[in-house]
């Protein structure tokens, strides 16, 4: 390898690097600032963060190409961000505004981008599994090289649309990325109590499917699992299954007194904290100085509550939807379909 | 102009080829549609002629079909999934109720859910619970589904076509019992008779309204016929679409007789009568000689088969509806 093979290489890692980092802190700061916001009452309804999940959001979603799908869970706003849709347009859904990508009407559950092929966070537990298997279904018949992700937790492994899904799947040989977000609880329910066999991976594999477990809290980890998973999909043609082993360190949602999970093993998962871990990465891997890298978290810190509080800003002066517009899009505009058929 | 007698069942089957041999984005799904040609044989034929590609044979597995084509209604497709039976459509619930209704108004009309849910309905097969059951009442409930039923096998041939070319999500209710009965029409017409979403005045009438979908519908006929014997001139409505209500049509004949039969096979409690009978109550209150009257299936489940005789809306509780109705 050349030197400057060498100096391409390691400007591309940094790239990488410096990317999920920026990307995690963001989704970090938008959560707070979503909680801060619900206690304020200035967003209703239910709201389920995924403050210490961003290392999946981040690097499963940053892995895929703009033209793959994404099948999403009501714990999406990581995702979301992830994927590019706009901080503004997921923050005035948060508010209930017209102008969020789901025009105000999903709300924090159900984001909703279709130009992104992100097809919506789901309130319905594995809810959006089928839907994934007919995506790619779609895929494979018309011959697109696209691959579906569908990302959903613990809790909806023990759904029947999951088993359903996994299994069409790999029957009908479709390029379905499922990735479980394995964060150890169903709402209130740890992974013991909900499953007979805790080991989802092997579960998966029982399928047919290809099926790793990956540590959910190192993003490279992720990013690397994820790269690997979508060059074994698009080459075979195949599904495969990423059990990414996380964990929350909020409640389930606002409304969720926490009071199942021990006090200790919360705060021993976040000593794996992904955002400083990789911070720290940086610097063990000789990319930076413990002083430069303080100073790039302030910058991008710096940037982060700016985009948010403009977000903020843009949210609360957009306009609710008009309660007379609430009938639209119920169906189709178009009435009665065509009488002429042949 | 090819004056053909073909049953509803053939006459379904017809309608998904022409539709199939129009657009390729339509494709079929369902449990065991393709080399057995589904249990009442209404795909039979597609999967040799189209493809296993056009004409998918799926695991059982109803809210994963349900979901599979929602899917692949997102990228352009035009799926038409067979539900086996009334019954085996619960399993699918949350698909139909949570995804295919909603997520058009969701996606603020970005994206469309064209999709067809085709569901043999109703007893009269000497079938138990959950294979002679009439759902209807649950979809036509939901808003964001379109919900239909064809009585006879001209309107199946067309209504048929007219679903898988609707934009909306239809539920598609087929008389299980009406599979054989045959009828005469031109199978070469290029235009329907009349749009998905209309109620058809099958026989006029001046003394009462008789109105009903699906299998019923025939039995409607019959007892007009014995009607006219005794002097009562009956008129009998074929609903055809649950969802949207064509309710003007059905006010229209109301307040031209002044009296409303409602019949169907679903249980009378919620059943669709409930609804036609408030809305017609709302707007047809000065002009009703007599309550409503709902002939419907009692409130248990779907007896035995040696008993469904007693369950069903037959002739004579039909023609007992028509006397209760003018008795006032």
């Amino acid at each position: 390898m050349s030197a400057r093979d060498r100096e391409v290489e390691h400007d591309t890692h940094l790239d990488l690097l410096s990317w999920l980092l920026r990307q995690m802190i963001r989704i970090r700061r938008f959560e707070e600032k979503c909680a801060e916001l619900y206690s304020a009452t200035k967003i209703r309804g239910f709201l389920h963060l995924c403050i210490g999940e961003e290392a999946v959001a981040v690097g499963v979603v940053g892995a895929l190409d703009a033209h793959d799908a994404i099948v999403s869970t009501y714990r999406e706003h990581g995702h979301a961000l992830a994927r590019g849709v706009p901080m503004e347009s997921i923050m005035a859904e948060m508010f209930g505004r017209a102008t969020g990508c789901s025009g105000g009407r999903g709300g924090s559950m159900h984001l909703f981008d279709a130009s992104r092929r992100f097809y919506g966070g789901n309130a319905i537990v594995a809810g959006g599994l089928p839907v994934a298997v007919g995506l790619a279904l779609a895929d494979h018949l018309t011959g697109d090289k696209a691959v579906t992700a569908c990302l959903f937790g613990d809790g909806a492994f023990a759904e029947g649309e999951f088993h359903e899904s996994a299994n069409l799947a790999a029957l009908w040989h479709l390029p379905v990325l499922f990735c479980c977000e394995n964060n150890r609880y169903a709402m209130g329910t740890a992974l013991a109590r909900e499953h007979a066999e805790t080991d989802l991976t092997a579960r998966a594999a029982a399928y047919g499917m290809v099926a790793w477990s990956v540590d959910g809290m190192d993003v490279l980890a992720v990013r690397e699992a994820t790269d690997r998973a979508l060059a074994y999909v698009r080459s075979s043609g195949q599904p495969c299954f990423l059990e990414l082993r996380t964990y929350r360190f909020r409640s389930h949602s606002m409304y969720d007194p926490d009071r199942y999970r021990d006090k200790a093993e919360i705060e021993h998962w976040k000593q794996s904290d992904p955002i400083p871990a990789l911070a720290s990465r940086l610097v063990s891997e000789g990319l930076m100085t413990a002083a430069e890298v303080e100073e790039w978290l302030a910058e991008i810190e710096s940037e982060v509550a700016t985009e948010i509080d403009e977000a903020v800003a843009v949210a609360e002066a957009a306009p609710l939807e008009p309660v007379e517009d609430l009938t639209r899009f119920v169906t189709t505009a178009a009435g009665d379909p065509v009488r002429r058929t042949s | 102009m090819a004056l053909e007698k073909v049953t509803l069942g053939k006459s379904l089957t017809n309608g998904m080829r022409k539709a199939m041999d129009r657009d390729p984005k339509v494709v079929l799904i369902g449990e065991d549609i393709g080399k057995l040609g589904g249990v009442f044989r209404i795909t039979e034929g597609l999967q040799k002629d189209f493809g296993e590609e056009r004409v998918i044979d799926s695991p059982l597995a109803e809210s994963g079909i349900v979901g599979t084509a929602v899917g692949m209604a997102l990228r352009g497709y035009r799926p038409v999934c067979e539900i086996q039976f009334d019954g085996f459509v619960y399993p699918a619930f949350d698909q139909i109720v949570c995804q295919v209704a909603k997520l058009h108004a969701r996606a603020l009309g970005a994206v469309k859910i064209p999709m067809v849910i085709r569901i043999p309905f109703g007893g009269g097969i000497g079938s138990p619970e959950h294979h002679s059951e009439s759902p209807e009442a649950y979809f036509a409930h939901t808003a964001g589904l379109r919900v239909v039923a064809c009585s006879n096998p001209e309107d199946a041939h067309w209504m048929i076509q007219q679903a898988i070319e609707c934009d909306d999500p239809v539920i598609f209710f087929e008389p299980k019992r009406r599979y054989h009965d045959r009828a005469e029409y031109d199978t070469d017409a290029t235009s329907a008779p009349r749009g998905l979403f209309e109620a058809n005045i099958v026989r006029p009438g001046t003394d009462v309204t008789l109105l009903g979908y699906g299998p019923v519908v025939k039995t409607m006929v019959e007892a007009a016929a014995a009607a006219e014997a005794e002097g009562t001139s009956i008129e009998v409505i074929d609903l055809r679409s649950l969802s949207p209500l064509p309710i003007d049509t059905i006010v229209e004949s109301v307040r031209r007789t002044g009296r409303l039969v409602v019949v169907h096979e679903a249980s009378s409690f919620l059943g669709m009568a409930s609804e036609i009978s408030a809305q017609v109550t709302e707007r047809c209150f000065y002009e009703l000689e007599a309550p409503v009257i709902r002939v419907a299936g009692a409130n248990i489940p779907y007896p035995p088969s040696r008993m469904e005789e007693d369950f069903l809306p037959d002739l004579d509780r039909i023609l007992d509806g028509v006397d209760r109705a003018l008795a006032y």
